[in-house]
């Protein structure tokens, strides 16, 4: 069963349009990453699911229900905010329960539910303090805790780990996935983070200026990028883009090559002088000036000794190699 | 900047200058309170004396408490001041919430004219204000005092209070709405919580005025049973002879509920409570 289809939807703000003609559909127990610079849309699209943004025309069905004319509490979603959004006069147990008192479940149910929850978020020792004794953290768990205790038929987050820091957000992403291994939910996750996306995702959808521009799993977008936006997209450091001329090509297309398949070698086709570099003990990323205003990134394996302004030759596995023309699709 | 702040000197100019000012804020309410337990000679032949063993009276208190209906007036100062600031709270943060939170046409447009009232002197409309009175039969009752403090009170309220509830974060209310909390439940448990030290403000903003108000007691309400402790307390002033003991009492006694309204309100200002709802 699809647990979200989105058909033909629009909006726009005014004369703004800020979603243009998106067509989608999530399966049941699906992990879906929306994934797109800011302004992409990305979060409108998801406020519209949720039913806090009225779409202007086009069709939402949760669950094979049409949801366009139901209010958000009433969609069976639950939704996880970037700014936490606890209630900051109620307690752990009082913000996670809240939402089941409103539908007027049982006492009993919604104590079950809640320690049920809590224990999988390990919160069952917070649940009497107020988000304001909380860290970062543990707010963020809570606010997921809350959405989980509700048993939605499709959870939304909405750029959950950007107010966390470096350690924290690794933990708590490890602890989404374990999550959303254990309910089998579907759960439609916003962020413009790559790394969340590709380690997260069943599929990714990425979004430029309102629209779609590829629907695909990590590893199909990251090796068959629908364009060089994609491409450019997706993927650290960046892939480069070599105008195909330099390489016998055709003028006016591009090579686009990403920085771990170009490697350093004596006879190398592209030559430039380093200019600067990046040493991460793991890996280690030279930017070179191939001339012509071109910088072009090497990701190297281990720990490659080089310095600002030698001359250095590249060469990479042309099998490997994708091709865009000028218009930036793929050839 | 930090070492400025920090600096002995800095710190001892500006409690020095804080304490200046205190001192002047609090000297007519200290030779008020001082003369009120004085007999009258006394209050006449050196005013800034303390209170001595042949000079103590409670005689104005007596005046005060014997003569005129004191705890009646009192009541009524108390029952307008505190519906009126409790009727310019709801009505003004539910306007602001209005205002801050829907999209709607004319949405600036009535912001503005809200706002119009801070910039026109209710005063000037005593006359209208009265025929209104006189011709809906509201002359000489507490309602005729508490309608027009109301409206006297809103637009400050809703211009601060609007301000304030727009910085209520958007995520808050919109997982308000997700968990199926009503616009009301989100206003009344969500919203107003927060915007609580804004509301402290406009109550103290308001109260004092009210309570000290001489012109609408005089001109809407001035019969005995509905005249206010600042009305009250004039008869005590005549034309040739006024009893300085009892007017002086009068007025220390004027002063204990506003400090009370005063400490509980500013308690309010407190913010504690409300941090970690967001970052």
């Amino acid at each position: 069963m699809t647990a979200l289809s989105l058909t033909n939807v629009c909006k726009s703000f005014g004369q703004v349009e800020v979603l243009k003609d998106i067509n989608l559909t999530v399966e049941e127990g699906e992990f879906v990453v929306f994934v797109g610079p800011s302004g992409c849309g990305k979060s409108t699209l998801l406020r519209v699911i949720s039913g806090l943004e009225e779409a202007t025309s086009g069709d939402i069905e949760i669950s094979g229900n049409s949801v366009n004319d139901v209010p958000p509490a009433k969609r069976g979603i639950a939704m996880v905010f970037q700014s936490y959004a606890l209630y900051p006069h109620l307690t752990v147990r009082d913000n996670m329960s809240l939402a089941l008192k409103q539908e007027r479940k049982p006492k009993d149910e919604i104590a079950a539910r809640v320690a049920e929850a809590s224990r999988m978020l390990s919160l069952s020792d917070y649940l009497d303090r107020r988000p304001s004794e909380l860290s970062g953290g543990q707010r963020q768990r809570v606010a997921i805790g809350r959405a989980v205790v509700r048993e939605p038929d499709l959870f939304l987050f909405d750029e959950p780990l950007s107010n966390l820091d470096a350690a924290l957000r690794m933990n708590t992403r490890l602890e989404i996935a374990r999550l959303h291994r254990q309910l089998g939910a579907s759960m439609i996750y916003v962020t413009h983070d790559q790394i969340e996306a590709m380690t997260l995702a069943d599929k990714i959808v990425v979004l430029r200026d309102g629209r779609v521009e590829q629907v695909g799993s990590p590893m199909e977008i990251y090796n068959h990028p629908a364009n060089r936006f994609v491409a450019e997209f997706i993927g650290s450091p960046s892939m480069n883009f070599v105008p195909a001329e330099r390489l016998g090509g055709q003028n006016g297309q591009f090579v686009g090559i990403r920085p771990e398949y170009a490697q350093v070698t004596p006879n190398g086709r592209l030559k430039g002088k380093v200019i600067h570099v990046e040493k991460l003990g793991g890996d280690t990323n030279i930017l070179i000036d191939l001339g012509d205003d071109l910088t072009f990134t090497s990701r190297v394996f281990g720990q490659y000794d080089t310095h600002v302004d030698q001359e250095i030759a590249l060469d990479f596995d042309d099998t490997k190699c994708l091709s865009f023309d000028a218009e930036g699709q793929r050839i | 900047m930090s070492k400025a702040r920090n600096n002995p000197l800095n710190s001892f100019a500006a409690h020095a200058a804080l304490i200046t000012y205190t001192l002047i804020a609090l000297f007519p309410v200290f030779v008020i309170l001082v003369n009120s337990f004085k007999t009258r000679k006394a209050i006449f032949r050196d005013p800034l004396a303390l209170p001595e063993a042949d000079t103590f009276t409670l005689i104005g208190y007596q005046t005060v408490l014997k003569q005129g209906d004191f705890f009646l007036y009192f009541q009524n100062s108390m029952i307008v001041t505190v519906v009126s600031l409790t009727l310019v709270l709801l009505f003004g943060a539910m306007a602001a919430f209005a205002l801050a939170e829907y999209k709607f046409k004319g949405n600036l447009l009535m912001g503005l004219y809200l706002a119009l009232g801070i910039m026109i002197p209710i005063r000037i409309g005593t006359v209208a204000i009265l025929e209104m009175m006189v011709s809906s039969g509201l002359v000489n009752t507490l309602w005729a005092l508490i309608l027009v403090y109301t409206a006297q009170g809103l637009p400050l309220a809703v211009f601060i209070l609007s301000e304030f509830m727009r910085q209520v974060s958007d995520d808050l209310k919109n997982a308000g709405r997700i968990d199926g909390l009503s616009e009301y439940t989100i206003f009344f448990r969500l919203v107003l919580p927060l915007v609580r030290p804004a509301m402290a403000t406009v109550a103290v903003f308001n109260m004092i005025p009210i309570w000290n108000d001489l012109w609408f007691p005089l001109i809407l309400a001035p019969a005995e049973e509905t005249k206010t402790l600042t009305l009250g307390s004039q008869v005590f002033i005549g034309q040739f002879v006024t009893d300085w003991n009892a007017v002086l009492s009068a007025l220390s006694m004027a002063i204990l509920p506003v400090m009370i309204l005063y400490v509980i309100f500013s308690r309010q200002l407190i913010r504690g409570i409300t941090s970690g709802a967001v970052k």
